[in-house]
């Protein structure tokens, strides 16, 4: 396989670019995923039929945890990929385990907002907003708990066999990955939350 | 060409099959609506026969012209890129069409979604129809009388056909009156139509919804004003009046034949999206301890109301709707908000 | 556990069907025990990652799937031949046209076009393989366990039953208590993955893998039409990923997206599933608008007219495509005013697909057009559906729709619009490029005699349904009375139909005899091609090309053949590196449709258990380490000369 010493380790055979755009048009997928979901909670927002509203459901507090979690492991992941960049293992490691700890405590908390939610009568099946709100939390939610499984095997992988081309790809693609939830999730904060509280 | 022969017969055994221009029944047009939509339909026909013969006549020319003969052998045709003034014509022309085929969509469409012209000055008469299972009911909220599979209506009358359903969606269409709208649980639609001849017409369900989709069929039938007031004051001195177990009865039947009542549902099970919120005063009457069961039995009868829906789908707000039915409860106050 | 879910009850024709799928399942396991070739099956099929094999399979699933379809056609069309037929009941004639449409469209024609798509477009764009040949292996095994995952429903448990549409509140499971519509959610869920990321793949594999020179606008048209295919697929496909999955939500777990109390919203079912359904009719054609193009360009010897607005008319295709929606319900009473939107978006759609046919007809003129099997499809195409497009206008206009909508004329029309427009042009492509993947054409007599059959039929078939519209039948009705009126043009339409089951018979008929007596090509480009596909041999190398092609004009071997323009910079051959096979994404299609079933099923334990089975296969993939072989430089240049001397490989 030819290496192209001239671009960075992550691009640098065919295969490792054509994955990366690749990944790129994988998340143009995403994008009408989630716009999707969120026209349908739109749709849906003001349907709560005997169940709770928006207004009544939601906490500011857990959401701003969870926010603050998400946003900062994004900027984890970045000192990851400058750390891969510059052949630091050690440190990239770190602040990928730092990242995908974040993203454990961002789903522990949403698991318990569900929790809260189910056990104050608000469940899946209560009215079409909870439908939607469900779906569209729980899609996003699915994803980061995949990106989390999904970040522990490029770790095994990069404690193994050190950053190779194969490694610094998986790497590099995780994070393109971990930045678009959080940008999707920026999404469901401002539109879901903040407006819900409103 | 070789397919013109095949084609032809085809033609001829059509002819030959149809028992004339009458059977179309969409062709044979008894009202303003109807008729409006059949002119359309035979305006885009001739524009589209004309498309049709252009490319015909072009596909037919160059098979001919230019098929591989003893006499072109060796042939080897030029290079050519296209022509900016020929593509130019097939884009811009088509455009024409088109352009002209919108002006008339968009200003049938507006005709036949109001009352037809000749008949504006006059107030329609109302009719709920709302289907459940394999039937259709009709209301008259004015006249105070239901019927299960088959309407009656005055002839050179405005008719305003309110439609939702019990279930699944069904489309109302009586094809020689007007074209057809779906009737769905949680918005009213509203169908203008009016009859200019006296007769009886075939109703149906249009939209596919289950296993006794094939027989959902209704007599509409247009008499005169006086047959049409006798009928009505013989329904209210005969028939028997609709309570809310015999309707239970009714919709949780999959066919029926024809029924008369001299009372609507709508007294007890409001149409969606009528914001006037009577529901059926059950609030008062039911007690305590099975209360939240007769709940449930009624939310099954109504396609519950929603307070807000902001897409742009539902129907336009319907400025009659505000209007109170005749016999509905005023306490608007026993709704408890499901 | 309730046994009974699990029964079809009912017809001698369900336990028939069961019965013979049985015995076929035996057959097919005793077959390969009996002459030893599990390890072929597995070594040669099951674990390829080659994109020939891949579209080879595609295509044959196709084949099968499109008599499956045809079988469930036959059933409705013999069921309404006449009044007050008794062969099928009510719910079996429900689940036969919803099975038939699904099977049609999602099982038969995108399969078809991804087999095409699979065979010829690395080798159009002159490369080796597509980006990710291991993802297309998960692609293939993900669309075949959908498919037959919904074909199993008919025996067991049910079909889905409300129609391809599955318009909520009808396919709830209020109306529809069934497992039918669970197997519709799950069975088009997984196969709807494997096409999404069939388009990510091909969308890579075009835009980064073309032979050197090969810019954007020299790329061949079926090239450009599958380019424009995979994006289309890669926005509308997700909008149907959602909309399956909050099916699933409400019919497995009680979920209010489309109930008819507690908020549910029953039209915004319809809202997605056609905001994925129209694009999704585009998906199908536009691949078939290429392969007219190649095949017009071939057999009238002349290059195609008009290429840049060919080019553009696709994109102005796939961009309204996303606009159209609603003119799927314009009697839902949305209002004049959307209405009109929507016909003028529709209608727009006639002018850039009216230049493609212009442009086709001028690239026939001046040409010398020879009547093979493929170019008469292409021809038979033009005026069939130049119907189906002035019929496509007529039921853009709302206002008439509202007498077209349900109706037998739109069944007609869009019968018009499709078989010409998708069927025809695989069987068109098919025979096109059979020699290449074969090495042998097939034979031009019986092919002749099955398109007339087929085209001939074809016609009498539905065009009486465009009358019988007008008469006021309603689609989907499984019977009518005497008094209707319906009865002799719907004897005439089931007589046609016979005729396209002859003409279908005759074309799988013809596989087996020129299979047996064609002789093999010895020229590789048996129809004087234009294309680089036609610069390899007949049937291929694995590696495709010995050496990379350069490109210079659109057609580059055209040009390569007439002005010798040189096909290839004069490089030596080098060693080919190639992905290996690997059996991970069979298995990992096995694992979904156990998932598949056991949801459709509600069988909790069995669908967690294959859930994480999924997430292990995942991680497995992603741990493998194996980057592929090389084939040397020796062994490349000992199989070119062997080939040279048509040997087979």
């Amino acid at each position: 396989m030819k290496i192209d010493a001239s671009k960075p380790l992550e691009y640098s055979t065919e295969e490792n670019s054509n994955k990366i755009f690749g990944f790129w048009v994988f998340l143009g997928a995403e994008i009408p995923l989630f716009a999707t979901l969120f026209t349908v909670y739109f749709v849906m927002v003001n349907r709560f039929a005997s169940g709770p509203s928006a207004s009544e459901l939601f906490k500011i507090g857990p959401v701003l945890i969870e926010t603050f979690l998400l946003l900062s492991s994004s900027f984890t992941i970045g000192l990851a990929i400058h750390a891969m960049r510059h052949g630091y293992k050690k440190a990239m490691m770190v602040f990928m385990a730092i990242t995908l700890l974040m993203g454990l405590g961002f789903i522990g908390i949403e698991i318990d907002e569900f929790f809260t939610y189910v056990h104050e009568g608000a469940t899946l099946q209560t009215s079409g907003f909870l439908s939607s709100l469900f779906v569209l939390l729980g899609t996003h939610g699915a994803h980061v708990s995949f990106g989390f499984l999904w970040g522990a095997g490029i770790m095994i992988q990069l404690w193994r066999h050190g950053i190779t081309p194969a490694t610094a790809n998986k790497a590099f693609i995780f994070s393109l990955f971990w930045h678009f939830l959080d940008v999707v999730w920026i999404f469901i904060f401002s539109f879901v939350y903040l407006k819900g509280l409103m | 060409m070789k397919k013109k022969g095949p084609l032809y017969a085809l033609f001829l055994s059509l002819i030959l099959l149809l028992p004339g221009c009458s059977s179309l029944t969409v062709l044979n047009p008894k009202g303003p609506s109807a008729r409006t939509l059949s002119d359309t339909i035979i305006l885009s026909i001739v524009v589209m026969l004309g498309v049709l013969a252009v490319v015909y006549i072009l596909y037919i020319f160059v098979l001919v012209k230019y098929r591989a003969k003893k006499s072109n052998e060796g042939y080897i045709p030029e290079h050519e890129e296209g022509n900016k003034v020929l593509e130019a014509i097939w884009i811009i022309i088509p455009i024409i069409i088109v352009a002209f085929l919108s002006v008339v969509t968009v200003k049938t469409t507006t005709e036949v979604e109001n009352v037809a012209a000749d008949y504006k000055d006059q107030t329609p008469l109302v009719i709920y129809a709302s289907s459940s299972n394999w039937k259709w009911h009709f209301s008259y909220p004015e006249e105070g009388i239901e019927t299960v599979n088959y309407v009656n209506m005055p002839v050179h009358r405005a008719v305003e056909f309110r439609m939702y359903s019990f279930g699944t969606i069904t489309s109302l269409w009586i094809p020689q009156l007007a074209g057809q709208k779906y009737a769905m649980s949680d918005m009213l639609t509203t169908l203008h139509l009016s009859a200019d001849t006296e007769g009886s017409y075939i109703g149906k369900n249009a939209n596919f919804s289950g296993k006794g989709f094939a027989h959902m069929e209704f007599e509409a039938l247009v008499m005169s004003n006086k047959d049409y007031d006798e009928w009505v004051n013989d329904v209210k001195e005969t028939a028997p009046e609709l309570t809310e177990d015999e309707f239970k009865g009714l919709l949780a039947t999959d066919f029926l034949g024809r029924k008369t009542y001299s009372s609507t549902h709508l007294e007890f099970s409001p149409p969606p999206g009528d914001h006037s919120e009577h529901m059926s005063g059950d609030g008062s009457e039911m007690d305590m301890d099975n209360g939240s069961e007769e709940h449930q039995d009624n939310k099954e009868i109504h396609p519950s109301p929603e307070p807000s829906s902001g897409t742009e789908f539902d129907s336009e707000p319907d400025p009659e709707v505000e209007q109170p039915l005749p016999s509905s409860p005023v306490d608007a106050e026993t709704h408890d908000g499901h | 556990m309730d046994l009974d879910k699990f029964k079809v009850h009912g017809e001698p024709l369900i336990y028939g069907a069961m019965v013979s799928i049985a015995l076929a399942t035996i057959g097919i396991l005793v077959g390969l025990t009996y002459f030893k070739k599990w390890g072929y099956l597995w070594r040669e099929w099951l674990t390829t990652v080659d994109h020939k094999k891949i579209g080879v399979m595609y295509i044959l699933a196709a084949l099968l799937m499109l008599f499956r379809g045809g079988v469930d056609a036959m059933m409705m069309r013999l069921q309404t031949a006449a009044p007050e037929m008794k062969f099928l009941d009510a719910q079996h004639y429900n689940e036969v046209f919803t099975t038939h449409g699904l099977i049609m469209i999602l099982f038969m024609a995108m399969p078809f076009i991804i087999g095409l798509m699979n065979v010829i477009i690395p080798l159009q764009i002159g490369a080796r393989d597509v980006a990710f040949p291991r993802l297309n292996a998960v692609s293939f095994w993900l669309f075949f366990m959908g498919a037959m995952l919904l074909n199993i429903s008919f025996v067991i448990g049910g079909s889905p039953d409300a129609g391809w549409s599955a318009y909520f509140p009808l396919a709830s499971l209020e109306f529809s208590p069934t497992v039918g519509n669970n197997y519709y959610s799950l069975a088009l869920q997984i196969s709807g993955i494997g096409t999404l990321i069939t388009g990510v793949n091909f969308i890579v594999t075009i835009l980064k893998m073309r032979a050197p020179g090969m810019k954007l606008m020299k790329m061949p048209m079926f090239t450009w039409s599958v380019l424009i295919t995979n994006v289309i697929i890669v926005f509308a496909f997700p909008v149907l990923t959602v909309a399956l999955a909050l099916m699933m939500f409400d019919r497995l777990f009680g979920s209010q997206f489309f109930t008819m109390a507690n908020g549910g919203m029953d039209m915004l079912w319809a809202n997605l599933f056609w905001v994925w359904g129209h694009p999704e009719v585009y998906i199908v054609i536009l691949p078939a608008f290429g392969i007219y193009s190649e095949i017009i360009a071939t057999f009238s010897k002349k290059n195609l007219y008009g290429y840049t607005s060919m080019v553009f008319s696709m994109l102005i295709i796939s961009l309204l495509s996303f606009l159209v929606w609603a003119h799927h319900f314009y009697t839902m009473g949305q209002g004049a005013m959307v209405n009109s939107f929507f016909s003028i978006t529709t209608m727009a759609i006639a002018v850039p697909t009216g230049v493609k046919i212009f442009n086709w007809l001028f690239t026939l003129r001046k040409g010398r057009i020879t009547f093979t099997t493929p170019m008469l499809y292409t021809l038979a195409f033009i005026p069939i559906f130049t119907i189906g497009g002035v019929t496509g206008v007529m039921l853009a206009m709302a206002s008439a729709d509202y007498q077209y909508h349900n109706t037998m004329f739109l069944v007609a029309h869009f019968h018009y619009v499709l078989i010409p427009g998708a069927v025809f042009a695989v069987i068109a492509g098919f025979h096109y490029w059979f020699p290449k993947v074969f090495g042998f054409r097939l034979n031009e007599r019986l092919g002749k005699h099955s398109f007339w059959w087929i085209v001939i039929s074809f016609n009498v078939t539905f065009f009486p349904l465009f009358f019988l519209g007008l008469m006021g039948m309603t689609r989907r009705t499984y019977t009518y009375s005497e008094e209707s009126g319906f009865g002799p043009l719907n004897m005439l339409s089931f007589v046609g139909a016979v005729g396209l089951a002859i003409g279908f018979l005759l074309l799988v008929y013809n596989i087996y005899w020129s299979t047996r007596y064609m002789p093999r090509d010895t020229t590789s480009d048996p129809w004087d091609g234009r294309t680089l596909e036609w610069a390899t041999h007949s049937p291929m190398p694995i590696y495709n090309f010995a050496i990379v092609p350069t490109v210079q004009t659109r057609d580059a071997l055209w040009s390569a053949k007439q002005d010798n323009i040189p096909l290839y910079d004069d490089k030596k051959i080098t060693k080919i590196h190639m992905p290996s096979n690997t059996g991970k994404p069979f298995i990992l299609g096995v694992i979904f449709f156990i998932l598949g079933f056991s949801l459709v099923f509600s069988l909790w334990i069995p669908a967690i258990l294959s859930g994480i089975g999924v997430i292990v296969m995942l991680a497995f993939m992603s741990f493998d380490r194996d980057h592929g072989y090389y084939i040397s430089a020796e062994e490349v240049i000992a199989t070119e000369k062997k080939l040279k001397r048509g040997e087979t490989v």
